[in-house]
Formats: structure tokens, sequence, C-alpha cells
């Protein structure tokens, strides 16, 4: 027996040696490629272990890493409601979103810009700690925004023209963040499906993601932008008044919403198609220009275009291969026209700082633990989208707008306010999206804002952009001018 | 008095002072020390305090421990001093790591503990072996029972298949629910069958090995000798393709292949028996759906199909990543997240131990168990016995294996079957078989000592 017995011994060796083989091969050799795979989640916990960076408003941290006696080490709390949308999430359990994602690598201290850092905390031992970030936001204005939209689901957006710091980003529905960044994943599991569950879809940022909205009027702008751009048109230029216009093709009739004329003469000029915000006029203008150009200045302002602010915007639309019949319908921002909310704030800005648009931007500056600034962006031209001349047109057409036209809710007392609004139409039953986008003061202008309010503002019929979104942008403009 | 009693009374005076026993103490004593320093490691990294738990998981194991030193002093004096040293290091640390997947499952809401439950089962399951090393006084005592071990064997196999006791989880149906807790027979049916195999293949070995027609120049021994082992053999391994349990099948398979070629001589039969454990795998992975699917998991486990798949890879993946994360010298007890794995607490509780130790860590527990094994086939090669000598080959190979399907699925050796590692994983079942077995081989070393001391007092 034992001649069988040793060679079972040496089977036995054998297997003892593989194992011992595989074991190098796993934890040895192939460890870099393994760690690194996007399905290793051991990452994220592992930025549990190291003290997260603060996000700061003016200094003051709206979401911040605090220490706790658990396995996890620190807890991500978050200050106010108010900031949900731009802040998003840290949370083991789901991920992250908004800024807790979009600037991550800072902070969680893991940028190449920390690589010292890095290095000392490798020598010393000791974890790593994150840079704070400061945000562009004015805290006084994200209140004032947030205040203003009252109980209306929906988004606001505020930009300085000059420079496109975002002053101003809420969304609406907020949710307690809190309530996902906990450690009990049995908890949040279930207030994650909760949020998720809400038709007002708290989770969402409105004014970047989520599904874009029908812009009705306020696409407005981006035609007689084209019109203005293609030098064929001024803001004098007439067009035929009839009560309605029938799209080409088709059936359908299109009525401005007084249904009316615009004005008592047989002919309306464009400032003053703009300032009542007639379809019918802007159906003959989109259908004169032609869908290509449409699309050109759409595109130059940004549509099907992917911003960075830095959390990724979902790009508007504007739809290719279209009909005439369904030009006509985009025209007044109908059909399968989509935009975001930064999107025309964008353009808003865009007319505000003669013609320049800005790149978007939530961070102020990046400061390391040893108050060190890291990073700090300096503003930047997004593109030119229209020229001054431009510009200077579509801002006299939105400051009459506000002054003596159907956006007067926005008007301020002493503030030369731009804006336009918009009533857009979700289809047969469904409640009406509301737009207010605008600007002021109309010379040297400090803010440009797009607000969206949803679902009628809560009202099955009667809701329009000037009854129910110029108020929120005129109480928004009061607090921005300190009245 | 006689001569014969004078005899036994000096040599009882000449075992008097058994230096293999205050060896044994010794290493005993260092790994108690070691299994308090895991858990107090454990418990400062996550908790930040030594907490009384650490009393609660760390002395119970160790009190039996001496308890069946004690007992070993007198009822086995001379039994290999490694062995009971090693099963506690490794029991220890399966606690040990238990108890930190505890504390991690405490932190995020989990309410479901097994340290508590492991703590008692190995207190069982030790005091079990005491009662085995106290009452069964050699392996002669085992001889007559060979054919009740069959039938207990064969019983307990088909336990599972009872209806309303059975119990199927995770779609292996090996427990059996009595009172409130599951329990699987299958792995004492092991122990019943290694010393039925023995007594048989002792019995019957020689007609095994040169009886028998000879068909294209290889003796085929007669129906007499090889039927009743053929009949057991497929038997068991047919029970457990029914209980749809791949890894208990090639255990039992490579177990009685080692056992009969061993007692045997014939390399005939390893060579028969590998191939037919080839030709079953493929047309296993041809013919039966689940055993497919687990193949191409093992194959391809980071193709995202694979991956998303109910039962697919996802497992072994993230244990791949939890030991990958570990490198050389781990994340430290309580530094990382092995709780990420599903059952890291049983069939991955080796990734998680890699996890945490590092390659270091991992290197050391094979080398325990290698070990563990050279000692009882040491017993295999130093026993005058044959039944003894077989018996040991089967307790030493039947651990050997399950660390090596264990292990291997794990690492990706081998296709992923679910087994237990022996001693460290959670499951009491596991624990109590672990345990006999720990004790069949304290009593056959001390025989095998037993039986040359005697030579040279005569």
């Amino acid at each position: 027996m034992t001649r069988e017995l040793r060679r079972v011994s040496l089977v036995v060796a054998a297997m003892f040696m593989s194992l011992f083989l595989a074991g190098t091969l796993l934890q040895a050799v192939n460890t870099e490629a393994l760690a690194n795979d996007p399905r290793n989640v051991r990452n994220i916990y592992e930025s549990y272990k190291t003290q997260r960076g603060p996000i700061l408003v003016d200094g003051k941290p709206i979401a911040e890493s605090i220490a706790v006696d658990s396995a996890y080490r620190y807890l991500r709390t978050y200050d106010n409601e108010i900031y949900s949308g731009v802040t998003g999430y840290f949370s083991v359990f789901r991920g992250a979103t908004g800024i807790e994602s979009a600037a991550n690598s800072y902070l969680s201290g893991q940028s190449s810009s920390q690589f010292f850092e890095q290095v000392n905390a490798v020598l010393s031992g000791n974890p790593i700690t994150g840079a704070a970030v400061e945000l562009t936001l004015d805290p006084s204005l994200q209140q004032a925004a947030w205040d203003a939209l009252g109980d209306y689901r929906g988004a606001l957006i505020a930009i300085d023209p000059v420079t496109g710091n975002i002053l101003a980003m809420v969304s609406k529905p907020g949710f307690n963040v809190n309530r996902i960044a906990g450690h009990n994943s049995e908890k949040v599991r279930e207030n994650y499906v909760e949020f998720e569950a809400d038709p007002a879809n708290p989770l969402i940022n409105k004014t970047i993601s989520g599904d874009l909205y029908h812009p009705g009027s306020v696409f407005k702008l981006v035609v007689a932008a084209a019109a203005l751009e293609s030098g064929e048109y001024t803001n004098e230029s007439t067009f035929p008044n009839p009560i309605s216009v029938r799209l080409p093709k088709s059936t359908s009739e299109v009525f401005n919403s007084s249904r009316s004329t615009c004005g008592s003469d047989p002919t309306v000029t464009l400032i003053y198609a703009l300032r009542y915000s007639c379809n019918v006029p802007f159906v003959e203008l989109g259908l004169a220009l032609g869908q290509d150009r449409l699309r050109a200045q759409a595109e130059l302002f940004g549509f099907g275009k992917e911003v960075r602010v830095p959390m990724l915007a979902t790009p508007s639309v504007f739809p290719a291969e279209m009909d005439d019949a369904q030009l006509g319908l985009s025209s007044f921002g109908q059909f399968d026209v989509r935009v975001s909310p930064l999107q025309m704030a964008l353009i808003s800005s865009a007319i505000a700082n003669g013609g320049l648009m800005m790149q978007p931007n939530l961070i102020e500056s990046v400061i390391s633990p040893n108050l060190s600034v890291i990073q700090s962006p300096q503003p930047e031209v997004l593109a030119q989208p229209i020229t001054a001349a431009t510009a200077d047109a579509l801002k006299k057409m939105m400051v009459q707008s506000v002054s003596k036209g159907v956006a007067s809710n926005a008007s301020v007392y002493g503030v030369k306010v731009a804006g336009k609004t918009g009533t857009a139409e979700n289809g047969d039953n469904e409640r009406v999206t509301l737009w207010f986008t605008g600007f002021a003061p109309s010379i040297n202008p400090k803010v440009a804002i797009a607000l969206v309010i949803e679902d009628g503002g809560g009202r099955d019929s009667g809701a329009s952009g000037n009854g129910t979104a110029a108020p929120v942008a005129r109480s928004f403009f009061k607090a921005v001018f300190g009245q | 008095m006689n001569p014969l009693t004078e005899a036994l009374q000096i040599s009882k005076l000449i075992k008097v002072v058994p230096r293999s026993r205050n060896l044994e103490a010794l290493l005993l004593f260092f790994a108690a020390g070691l299994n308090a320093f895991e858990i107090a490691q454990i418990q400062l990294s996550i908790l930040e305090k030594i907490t009384t738990d650490l009393f609660t998981y760390w002395f119970p194991p160790i009190a039996f421990a001496f308890v069946l030193h004690l007992i070993l002093r007198r009822r086995a004096s001379e039994a290999d001093p490694l062995i009971l040293p090693i099963a506690v290091v490794l029991n220890g640390l399966g606690i040990a790591m238990i108890y930190r997947l505890d504390l991690a499952s405490i932190a995020s809401g989990g309410a479901e503990l097994f340290a508590v439950r492991q703590v008692m089962w190995t207190a069982l399951a030790m005091a079990i072996a005491a009662m085995v090393i106290f009452f069964v006084p050699s392996q002669l005592f085992l001889r007559r029972y060979v054919y009740v071990s069959m039938a207990a064997g064969i019983a307990l196999l088909l336990l599972p298949l009872v209806p309303f006791i059975g119990t199927t989880i995770n779609g292996a149906t090996l427990w059996i629910s009595v009172f409130g807790t599951t329990f699987q027979p299958g792995e004492i049916a092991k122990i019943a069958l290694i010393i039925f195999f023995a007594g048989y293949l002792v019995n019957r070995k020689d007609s095994l090995a040169v009886v028998g027609r000879k068909i294209l120049g290889v003796r085929i021994p007669r129906g007499r000798e090889l039927g009743p082992i053929l009949v057991i053999w497929l038997a068991s391994i047919g029970v457990l393709v029914l209980q749809r349990d791949l890894g208990t099948s090639i255990l039992y398979f490579g177990l009685f292949l080692v056992m009969i070629y061993v007692a045997t001589g014939r390399a005939f039969y390893a060579g028969i028996g590998v191939a037919m454990l080839i030709t079953g795998g493929l047309v296993a992975s041809r013919v039966l759906d689940y055993v497919s699917r687990r193949f191409d998991s093992w194959l391809n486990p980071f193709n995202q199909e694979n991956y998303d798949a109910v039962g697919g890879s996802y497992q072994i993946v993230q244990g791949i990543f939890g030991m990958a994360n570990g490198g050389l010298f781990g994340t430290g007890l309580g530094g990382g997240v092995p709780q990420l794995v599903p059952l890291a607490e049983s069939d991955f509780i080796v990734a998680s131990l890699a996890e945490e130790l590092g390659l270091i860590g991992f290197f050391a527990i094979l080398a325990l168990y290698f070990l563990l094994v050279a000692r009882g086939l040491k017993v295999g090669f130093r026993h005058s016995d044959e039944f003894a000598k077989l018996m040991a080959v089967g307790f030493a190979f039947v651990i050997a294996l399950q660390v090596f399907v264990v292990i291997g699925g794990v690492t990706r050796i081998l296709p992923l079957t679910g087994l237990t590692t022996p001693l460290l994983a959670a499951g009491g079942s596991s624990l109590l078989a672990n345990w006999i077995i720990i004790a069949m081989l304290l009593r056959l070393s001390d025989s095998a000592a037993d039986r040359q001391a005697e030579v040279s007092i005569r």
C-alpha cells in the first residue's frame, strides 16, 4: 500500500500547488486589471474610508462628511433640501448623482491634481482627505428661486450672462438627500423606491436632465433669431395677419392664442408678433425660412450638443426631417421640439451678453484640505450663436414683451426686464407646460433665467405663461434687485 | 499477577510522560492567542473598541479544545500533536471571519447573524469529537460495524429526499429540517461510507486485485467482489445527482477512487475513474442545463451576460474582485468589504479571508490544510493495520479534495460547486462532520504510534 499512498500524496501535493498558483495569479499578477474593473464596487466602499470633501456655497457646507461611530466611518449629510437638485446624492447603495458624481474625483481626493497628497497619504498611512468644492451659487438667489417656485413642480436656473456662472439652480420638488445617504441599506432602499415612484420625480435635476420639455412660445426667440440672422428680416418686417393659418398639406388650422388676429392691422410686424406671442405670423415665418435654417440656428444655440456644468446636461432637440406641417408646428415650439431650462437660459444669456454665449459653470473653485486652490474655472466663451446686432434686436423685442406685451407679469418696478413667456401644449387633455425666460436689467444684465412649471401649475385649464410663470420670474427678479 | 497484565502496566508506566501532548498544549496556547488576536483586530478595526463579545466568540472553542486535549492525554496520549491545534486555528479563523461579516451586516441594518450559531455548533461538534475519542478505543471497534456503516450512510444520503423533512436550498435538496434548524446528513454519510469502504476493501482487496478474467490485457474483477462497491458508489452518486449537488458527487467519486486504488494497487481503477469523471462532466454539461450554465460561468465569468444572469458568475467575479483587492498583504481583518460577495460566510469564506489577509494569509490557510492532510496521510503510512490505513487515507483525502474543489471553484481552477470549506465555513453539519473526522484521525494516529510502542517493548 505504501507505493499507492505515496502516489496519492503526490496527487494531493499537486492539488495544493495548483491552489497556491491560482491564488498567486489573482492576488499578485492580474490584480491591477481586476481592481480597476468598473464592476468592482469596492472603490466606492474605499471612498468611505477617506473623509470626502464638502460642497460649499458661499463658504458654508451644503454637503459634508461627518465622522460617525460605524463601519463606514463617515456619514454624508446634506444641509438643505433647496440644494438637492444640485448636489444629487452620494450613497453606498445607489452610487452618486449631481455634483457628488460630477466632481467626485475632487471630493474623494483622487484627482490627478492631488497627486502629492495621495503620495503623502500612502507614505504616512493616513487616509487622504477630499478637496472642498465651492459652487458659484448665490445662497440668497437659490433661496429666492426656491421660494418663488412655491409648490409648483418645475425648475429655475439663473446664470450670470457675462461669466456663465450659475447663480441659482432649483428643481422642484426637492428631496431630503439624507434619506438616501444613510448607512442602513434597507431604509435607503425603501426611501429610494419611494422617491423614484413619486410622479413628481424629485430625484431628477429638472434644470438639466430628465424628460425635456416642449418649449412652446419661448422657442420663438430661436425662430426670430434665425430670421434676423438671415439678413432678410428686421424687427419691423411685416407678415400677413389672418385669424388662422392652415398647415401645408393638412387640415389643421393654427390660431393665435387670442383666437383673433394679431392686432387690428392687415399686417403685423415681427416685433409685435413676438410681443404678443402670436402663432400665426411665426408659422408663416418658419415656413418661409425653412427647416434647415431653423435647425442651423437652433444648433448654434446648442441644440443637440452635450454641455457639462460639470454635470452632463441632456441636449435639447430640434427634430430632423420634418414635413411642412410639422415645420409649422415647430415654429412655435410644438411638435417634437424639446428643450431643457438650461438651454433656454443659455439663449437668454447669449441675447443678454451681446450674442456671446458663455460656458455655464457651477464650480467656483476647488480647495485642497491644506487650503490651496487646486482649480478655479475661468469664464469661457461657449459659442457665438448670433451677432451683436441680432442680440440687440431680440433684446428690444423681449423688453417690449415685458413692458407692454404678454410677459407683463414679469415686470419689476424700477428695473427693465427682458423676457418671453411660453405656454406649451403636451397633447389633448394633458396639462400645459409653462415657461418664462429672460434677463434683467436690460442694460448690463446681471442675471439671465429660465424657469419651467410642469403640469399646468396644477391647473387643468386656464394656465398661461404670463399668468403662472411670469409672476415667479418677477418675485425672483425682485430678490435679485433687493426689493 | 500474570505476565500479560504486568506487561500492560509497564507499558502504561512508560507512557506516563507523553511528549507529544505537551507540544500539543503549547500549540493550543498559541492557537488560543492567535484566535483572540484575530477577533480583537476585527473589533478594533470595525467597532474601534474591544467588547466582551470577544470572549463569547473566542472562549468556547478554546475551552473545548483543552477538554479535547485532556481527553487525549488520558485516552490517546500518542496521538499526533499537530492535528488538534491546526483544526482549532482554522475553526477559530472561520468564526472570526463570520463574526466580522456579521458586524458588516449589522452596520447595514441586517439581522441574520451566523457567528453565534457557528460558535454553538463548534462547541457541539467538538463535544461529539471528544465523545468519539472517548468511546471509540481503536479502529478494531469500528471494524465490527462496517455493514452498519453502509446502511447508515445510504440512509443518511436518502434522508433529504423523504417528504416533509427534506428541504431544498438554492436548488439543491441536501438538507433536512428538524426542530427549525437545517442539517445536511450527507456530511455525516461521508464518514459512514469511508468506514464501510475501508472495511469492505480490506476484506476483498486481494480478490479485487488478483482474481478475475483478463479482457484486452486488463484484469476485470469478478462481479462478486466489484458488484457491491459499484452499487453503493453509483447509488450514492445517483442520489446526489438527483439532489442536484455537483460538488458532493465529485467528492464521493474522487474519494472512493482513491480508496480503491490504495487498497488494490491497481492503476486501472484510477484510470477508468478519471475517464468516467471527464466523460461524465462533458455529458452533464451538454445534457443538464444547470451544469452547462455553471460551465459557461466558469469559462467566461467576466462576460456581462453571465455576470447578470440569475445564478451566473456574479458571485465568483465578486469573489475574485475581493481577492484582487486584497493583493499581497490584504486589507487587514475588518478593512475590506468581503460582505459584497454572496455567501461570503460559507462557500466564499476563503475569498473573504484572502481579501483581508492577502495572498500571505491565503497561503497560510492552504499551508494549514496541507499540513493537516499530510498528518492524516502520515497515519496511513505508519499504521500497521490496513483497515486503519485505508480509513486514514480516506479521511485525509476527503479534506484535501474538499479544499481543492471549494477553493479551486473560488479561484476558477474548477467550475464552482456547492461545497463547504472544512472547519472554516459557516454551517453546522459540515463542522460536525469535520470534527468527527479530526477525532478519527487523532484516534488512528494514536493507535499508529501505539503499535510501534508495543513492538519496542516486546
